[in-house]
C-alpha cells in the first residue's frame, strides 16, 4: 500500500522477513520483520552500519544462506507475483541469474581464480540461454565492451589476478548481467575499491540501469552513495528498516534519530579543519539479546522510557511513502540538507 | 645504444668465465675420480666436492649470461636430472645395459669394477658382478612406481573423501574426520612392518601401504582448502547464477583445491621415495634379486671400504632425485600459491 504512487504492480514484493542464525552463543537475529516493495526499473537502497543485516537481508532474497541459517515461516518474496522459495529445483536453477543476479562485495574473492574470465562469464551464458560456444563468446565480448573493459579479446583469456581491482568489479558486473536480469543486487559493490574506482563503478551501475531497465538493490554504507545513484532509500539498524522513503524526501525531511545520527556524523569539507568528527556514542545492540524496544533507543538522544517498551511499527509519516518507525521523529530537514549536500562521495 | 654495446661485452665475459670455471670444475672431477680408490686418503672426495662446486657455479654463470639473469638454473637442472631418471626408467628395457638382476647371467662379469663412463659398465660393477647403472634405472623403475602410484592412490581417495567432507559437512564430515584422525594416530612404520609381514613385499603392496598412509593427510588438505573455498564469495556467485551443486563442486571447488594438492604432492613423492629407500634397505620393500636404491645400498654396504662407489652411486642418484623435486615442489608452490594467496 505505500507505493500506491506506481500504478503497475512492483517487481519484488518482500514480506516480514525474518532470519536468525544458531551459533554456539546463541541465536543471532539478523534480520527481523523486513518488508518493501520494489517497482520496475527502480533502485533502492539500503544502508546502514557493519552488522546491521543488509547483506543478510538481500542474501535471505537470493536464497543463499548457510546451513545454520534459520529463516522465519511468516516470511514471502514474491517476483513477478511468483514465490521464490517455493520454486521446485529446475525452475529455481533458471530463475537465479536470468531473473535476478547479484553483484558481490570484493572483487578479489568473487571471481573463481582458477578460471579463465572468458569461461566464467559464458558459462552461465551457455547455460541458461543454451548458446553456442562461440555466440556466447561474442556475448561476453560485447558484455565486457559494455562493462567499459579495453581489449575484450584479450581479457577473455587472463585469469582474474591479471586484473586490477576495478577491472575484476566490472567483470563480475557483466557476469552478473549476462542474462538480462529485471533485478541486480548490488552488495557493497564500491567498498573493496578505491575512492575513484568506486565512482566509475557506480556510474557503470547508473548507466547499464538505464540501459536495460533492470530495477536494482544497492547496497552500501555510504549516504552519499545513496543519494546520488537510488530512487529510495531504506535505512536498516539492527536487522530492521527504521526509516524508507524516496531519496529526495528522505534527505529533505530526516525523522528518524538514527538516520540524522548518521547524516550527522558524515566529515564534512566546509567546516573548519581539526573540527572533531561527530560519532554516535556507544555501539550497535547486541543481536542475541536485543533490546525490548526501540533497537536504538539505548544510543538515542531523545529516548524516553515509552521508547523502551515496545517496539515501534514502521509506519507512514506525514507522506503515504515516507516510513519512520519511531515515536519521537525528529524532523531535522535544515540538519539534513546542508549535510547531504557535502555527502556526495 | 652505449646500453647495448656495454652489456655484451659483460654477456661475453661473465659468459666465459663460466665456461673457464665449469671446465676446471669438469677436469677436477674427473682427477678426483680417477684417483679414486680406497688407499687413498678422504682428500679425494673434497676435491671432488670442490670441483663439482666449480662446475655447478660455473654452468650457473654461463647460462645466466645466455638466459639472462632470472635464469633458474638449478630449477632447470632439477628439471633435466628429473627427465633423465625418468626416461631412463621407463626405457630401461630397450637401452643396452649389461645384466643388473640375474647373478647367473653375470658369472663371467668382472666384480667390483670401478666407474668408467666409456666401458660396458659405466658406473661399475657390484659385488656379484652385476651392472650399477642398470640397477639404478631399474631401481629407479620401482621407486617412481611405489612414489607416484601411492601418491595418485592418495590423491584420489583423499580429494574425493575430503571435498565431499568439507563440502557437505554434518554426520558425513564427522564420519571422515574420526577415520582421518585414527589413521594419523597410528604409527606408520608398525604399519609397514604389519602390512610386510602380513604379504610379500612386492611393488603392488608397499604402493597400497604408503598410499593409505598418504590418504589421511590429503584428506585433510583437500578437505581445508575446501572450507576455504566454499566460503568465498565466487562459490556463493556461482550459486545465485543458479549452478547446480555438483558443478560447484566440480567446477568451482575441486580446480581450487587441485592446486594446493598438486603442489604438495611433488613433495611428498620425494619423501615417499626416501621411505622406500629405507624400507627396501631394511629389507622391508621389493628385494633382491631385483634392485632399487635402498637395497643397492644394503647389499653394497659391507664392502664400503673397498667399493665405496657401491654405496655412494645408489646414494647420490637417490639424494640428487629428493633434491630435485623438493626444488620443483617448491617451485610449484611459488608458481601456485601467490595467486592462491592474493584472492
Amino acid at each position: 500500500m505505500s507505493q500506491a504512487a506506481t500504478d503497475k504492480a512492483p517487481l519484488l514484493q518482500v514480506e516480514n522477513l525474518h532470519t536468525a542464525f544458531d551459533t554456539p552463543a546463541g541465536r543471532v537475529r539478523a534480520v527481523e520483520g523486513v518488508s518493501f516493495e520494489l517497482a520496475e526499473g527502480r533502485t533502492l537502497g539500503v544502508v546502514g552500519e557493519s552488522g546491521s543485516g543488509k547483506s543478510v537481508l538481500v542474501r535471505t532474497i537470493m536464497g543463499l544462506l548457510g546451513p545454520n541459517a534459520v529463516v522465519g515461516d511468516e516470511g514471502r518474496v514474491l517476483f513477478d507475483g511468483r514465490d521464490v522459495h517455493q520454486l521446485d529445483a529446475v525452475a529455481a536453477r533458471h530463475f537465479w541469474g536470468t531473473e535476478m543476479a547479484m553483484v558481490f562485495q570484493d572483487p578479489m574473492t568473487s571471481l573463481n581464480p582458477v578460471k579463465r574470465i572468458g569461461q566464467q562469464i559464458t558459462e552461465s551464458i551457455r547455460f541458461h540461454v543454451g548458446a553456442n560456444r562461440v555466440r556466447a563468446r561474442e556475448r561476453a565480448l560485447e558484455l565486457l565492451r559494455q562493462v567499459g573493459i579495453p581489449e575484450p579479446e584479450r581479457r577473455l583469456e587472463q585469469y582474474p589476478h591479471e586484473l586490477s581491482g576495478g577491472m575484476r568489479q566490472r567483470v563480475a558486473i557483466a557476469i552478473a548481467i549476462a542474462c538480462d536480469p529485471k533485478l541486480l543486487i548490488a552488495d557493497e559493490p564500491t567498498t573493496a575499491l578505491d575512492v575513484t574506482v568506486q565512482k566509475q563503478i557506480l556510474e557503470l551501475l547508473d548507466r547499464l540501469r538505464r540501459e536495460s531497465g533492470m530495477a536494482m538493490i544497492l547496497i552500501t554504507h555510504d549516504l552519499g552513495v545513496v543519494a546520488d545513484h537510488a530512487d529510495e532509500v531504506a535505512v536498516m539498524y539492527a536487522g530492521s528498516f527504521v526509516e524508507h522513503a524516496p531519496t529526495a524526501e528522505l534527505f529533505g525531511d530526516v525523522e528518524h534519530p538514527y538516520t540524522a545520527a548518521l547524516l550527522g556524523s558524515i566529515p564534512r569539507t566546509d567546516l573548519p579543519s581539526h573540527t572533531p568528527l561527530r560519532a554516535i556514542e556507544g555501539r550497535p545492540p547486541n543481536l542475541i539479546d536485543p533490546p525490548s524496544g526501540c533497537r536504538f533507543a539505548p544510543r538515542c538522544a531523545y529516548r524516553t522510557d515509552a521508547c523502551e517498551a515496545a517496539l515501534p511499527p514502521l509506519a507512514p509519516l506525514l507522506s503515504a511513502t515516507h516510513s519512520v518507525r519511531c515515536i519521537h521523529p525528529v524532523g531535522g530537514a535544515r540538519r539534513a540538507a546542508a549535510a547531504v549536500s557535502g555527502g556526495g562521495a | 645504444m652505449s646500453d647495448a654495446s656495454n652489456a655484451r661485452p659483460a654477456a661475453g665475459r661473465s659468459l666465459a668465465i663460466g665456461l673457464g670455471l665449469a671446465v676446471v670444475g669438469a677436469v677436477g672431477t674427473y682427477v678426483g675420480l680417477t684417483a679414486f680408490t680406497a688407499d687413498d686418503g678422504w682428500w679425494k672426495y673434497a676435491v671432488v666436492a670442490v670441483a663439482i662446486v666449480f662446475v655447478y657455479n660455473g654452468l650457473q654463470r654461463a647460462c645466466r649470461a645466455v638466459f639472462g639473469p632470472t635464469f633458474q638454473f638449478g630449477l632447470w637442472l632439477s628439471i633435466v636430472w628429473m627427465g633423465l631418471i625418468v626416461s631412463g626408467a621407463v626405457f630401461a628395457d630397450l637401452l643396452p645395459l649389461a645384466e643388473s638382476r640375474d647373478v647367473s647371467k653375470a658369472l663371467l662379469e668382472p666384480i667390483d669394477l670401478r666407474p668408467n663412463l666409456f666401458s660396458r659398465h659405466p658406473l661399475g660393477t657390484d659385488g656379484q658382478g652385476l651392472d650399477i647403472l642398470g640397477g639404478i634405472l631399474y631401481g629407479g623403475r620401482v621407486s617412481l612406481a611405489i612414489g607416484v602410484g601411492a601418491i595418485v592412490i592418495g590423491v584420489a581417495v583423499g580429494m574425493l573423501l575430503g571435498v565431499s567432507a568439507g563440502h557437505y559437512r554434518g554426520w558425513l564430515d564427522r564420519t571422515i574426520s574420526f577415520v582421518t584422525d585414527s589413521m594419523l594416530a597410528f604409527p606408520p612404520l608398525v604399519f609397514l612392518l604389519a602390512v610386510v609381514a602380513a604379504f610379500n613385499p612386492t611393488i603392488v603392496t608397499v604402493t597400497l601401504a604408503l598410499a593409505v598412509l598418504a590418504i589421511p593427510t590429503y584428506i585433510r588438505l583437500a578437505r581445508a582448502n575446501t572450507l576455504v573455498h566454499a566460503q568465498r564469495e565466487f562459490v556463493l556467485a556461482a550459486r545465485a547464477l543458479g549452478e547446480r551443486d555438483r558443478s560447484i563442486v566440480w567446477r568451482e571447488l575441486v580446480p581450487n583445491v587441485a592446486l594446493p594438492v598438486a603442489s604438495f604432492s611433488v613433495l611428498l613423492v620425494a619423501a615417499f621415495i626416501v621411505a622406500e629407500a629405507s624400507l627396501s634397505f631394511l629389507g622391508l620393500s621389493v628385494t633382491r634379486p631385483n634392485p632399487t636404491w635402498g637395497n643397492m645400498i644394503a647389499a653394497a654396504q659391507d664392502d664400503f671400504r673397498t667399493i665405496p662407489h657401491g654405496v655412494f652411486t645408489p646414494g647420490a642418484v637417490l639424494f640428487m632425485t629428493v633434491l630435485a623435486l623438493n626444488r620443483i615442489g617448491d617451485a610449484a608452490r611459488l608458481r601456485w600459491d601467490p595467486r592462491e594467496a592474493k584472492v
